[in-house]
């Protein structure tokens, strides 16, 4: 074999194994997917959605759990969509290239490498022994709003400088102030993609577990909270909880539970990969 | 008009501000409780005792387990993403026809959207009995599993920042190497790998700071057991691990018990800020310019 057979046989056979990378995680979450299906499906019913948790495996339900995983989703919302959304204009449009804002711009580089479970420990420190909040939805939302934070930031920023120099001057060409110009010319353009987004970062959000064992949210809370100040569990703490059980029984509860926690994950992300494909397809600069 | 625009912008610097204020914060909440630990427990203790046994009644304060703990579930994570990554991103970038590569690339970001406490049931329940049938010594929990799982979880993290630090690389350099008669793998390895090799070290040192930080697989499947060992056939404890263990039980507030887990934390936190700003230096420093 001459050498230039050999190296052509070499490009091949990298070909090959490029296809086996691509498709293996991908293979590896479908024997994933199918499993827990295979394994929950059967679990899931009317009654498994709204009972309250219980010992006994047979008889435990996720109601307070998805109810508290919705009330997480909303006040996080509300939380970190204005504040990330302000910080990212900020940045974008008003901040001079300072030293300052070079700092800010680390800064927030930064606190999106921070672990979630360090958010943790700041929520339990400052909200709940600090401001005597105690582990309420209030307090694990306000810890999942500031690690999501960076993310709305940084995508929010993105989305701002994709709208073009020209719609800015046209506006200010106008006699429009700064603010209104942000406000009737930028926000709308950029919209699409800050809400993708923010629905990816909340999508994150939902599926965290670690931050909110940390600030003392409970596996088994008896009632479905009412408000901001009730105590509450989520999805992944139910999950997490069931997983780390002897009885098949409870696995079996997991695995239902985690369908359910998926669903509301992808739903997320279906909406983000939408509102994205739609904003491309509508606006050409 | 002039005060109310100056409002808004009061208002706007002050939301990005409070960025600023999380950090002072989180550094703040670590330091006041981690100084109160150490004026218990020596920093020496901490350092170099092999045993870590805070909730015993003998009490031993030696993070090394802990740390070899999360060192073991790392670099296993590591050895499953970085030749899968880095592969991913070469078969992307020098063999793969352009309409593959905008279909397969969002199917790969959605192994980073599943939950990690999804990733840890499947790690228990899954992985391990699949390994179990022909490694006849693996425990239970174990860190290989978990580190496993964890591994492709971080895949696409590592191909698709790869990725973008290969297709930066500019056309001619891939063009002169093929007009020197060499195959797509010589030119991968050759030239493109070398070029883009600070972008793809800061996805690897990026990639690894996510798997030290990482909590719920490492809880769920890698066990409670500080141990200072390398073998990943046994239980071991990571420091995520420890903090969500402490945080389960009833360590009362201010007790020594509880000032553990942020001496814990604030190891943890100076890990992944070193590595991250290493890779920021790394990004802006070695930063390839082609015009």
């Amino acid at each position: 074999m001459t050498n230039s057979e050999k190296n052509r046989l070499k490009d091949k056979a990298f070909q090959v194994f490029g296809i086996f990378c691509t498709f293996i995680g991908l293979v590896v979450l479908a024997i994933f997917l199918i499993d827990i299906v295979i394994e929950g499906i059967g679990r899931i019913d009317w009654d498994f959605l709204t009972s309250l948790p219980s010992r006994r495996a047979a008889r435990a339900g996720i109601l307070t759990a998805w109810a508290g995983t919705l009330w997480i989703l909303v006040l996080s919302a509300l939380i970190a969509f204005p504040l990330g959304i302000a910080a990212g204009i900020y940045l974008e449009e008003y901040a001079k290239k300072t030293k300052l804002s070079d700092f800010l711009e680390i800064n927030i580089a930064n606190l999106a490498g921070v672990p979630s479970i360090i958010y943790g420990l700041l929520g339990l420190e400052l909200f709940v022994r600090f401001m005597h909040l105690g582990p309420v939805l209030l307090v694990g939302a306000l810890t999942l709003s500031l690690l999501i934070l960076p993310i709305v930031i940084v995508t929010t920023r993105e989305a701002i400088k994709a709208v073009p120099r020209t719609i800015r001057d046209g506006s200010f060409a106008l006699g429009a102030s700064k603010w209104q110009t942000v406000w009737n010319q930028v926000l709308p353009a950029s919209f699409g993609g800050i809400l993708t987004g923010v629905i990816l970062a909340l999508s994150r959000a939902v599926g965290e577990a670690a931050p909110l064992i940390v600030i003392g949210a409970l596996a088994y809370v008896p009632f479905v909270p009412s408000s901001p100040m009730d105590e509450f569990t989520v999805l992944p703490i139910q999950i997490f909880n069931w997983t780390s059980r002897p009885q098949a029984a409870f696995l079996t509860n997991a695995a239902a539970a985690i369908i359910v926690l998926l669903l509301i994950t992808f739903l997320l992300n279906g909406i983000a990969v939408y509102l994205r494909h739609r904003q491309q397809k509508k606006i050409k600069w | 008009m002039r005060v109310q625009e100056k409002i808004i912008e009061g208002l706007l610097w002050l939301s990005a501000a409070i960025t600023v204020l999380v950090t002072a914060s989180i550094i703040w909440v670590l330091l006041s409780e981690s100084v109160q630990f150490f004026s218990e427990v020596s920093i020496v203790r901490f350092l170099t005792e092999k045993e870590w046994t805070p909730l015993f009644a003998e009490k031993k304060f030696g993070i090394m387990p802990l740390v070899a703990g999360t060192f073991l579930t790392t670099a296993i994570a590591i050895a499953v993403a970085l030749p899968i990554g880095l592969t991913i991103a070469i078969y992307l970038n020098e063999y793969a026809h352009a309409r593959f590569k905008t279909f397969i690339k969002p199917l790969l970001e959605v192994l980073a959207t599943i939950p990690t406490v999804v990733y840890g049931f499947f790690a228990l329940t899954v992985v391990t009995p699949f390994l179990q049938s022909f490694i006849p010594g693996l425990a239970g929990f174990n860190a290989l599993s978990a580190g496993i799982v964890m591994g492709v979880m971080i895949i696409p993290m590592i191909s698709s920042l790869s990725e973008d630090a290969i297709s930066a690389v500019p056309r001619s350099l891939r063009e002169a190497a093929y007009g020197m008669g060499s195959t797509r793998l010589q030119t991968a390895f050759g030239v493109m790998v070398p070029a883009a090799s600070s972008g793809i070290l800061v996805s690897v040192i990026l990639a690894i700071s996510r798997a030290v930080g990482e909590t719920m697989i490492v809880a769920i499947a890698a066990g409670q057991q500080p141990r200072l060992t390398l073998n990943p056939l046994v239980p071991i404890e990571t420091i995520t691990t420890y903090i969500v263990q402490v945080s389960m039980g009833d360590v009362p507030h201010g007790s020594l018990e509880y000032r553990t887990i942020f001496a814990a934390g604030m190891t943890l936190f100076v890990f992944t800020f070193l590595l991250n700003n290493l890779s920021f230096w790394i990004k802006k420093k070695y930063q390839e310019k082609y015009d």
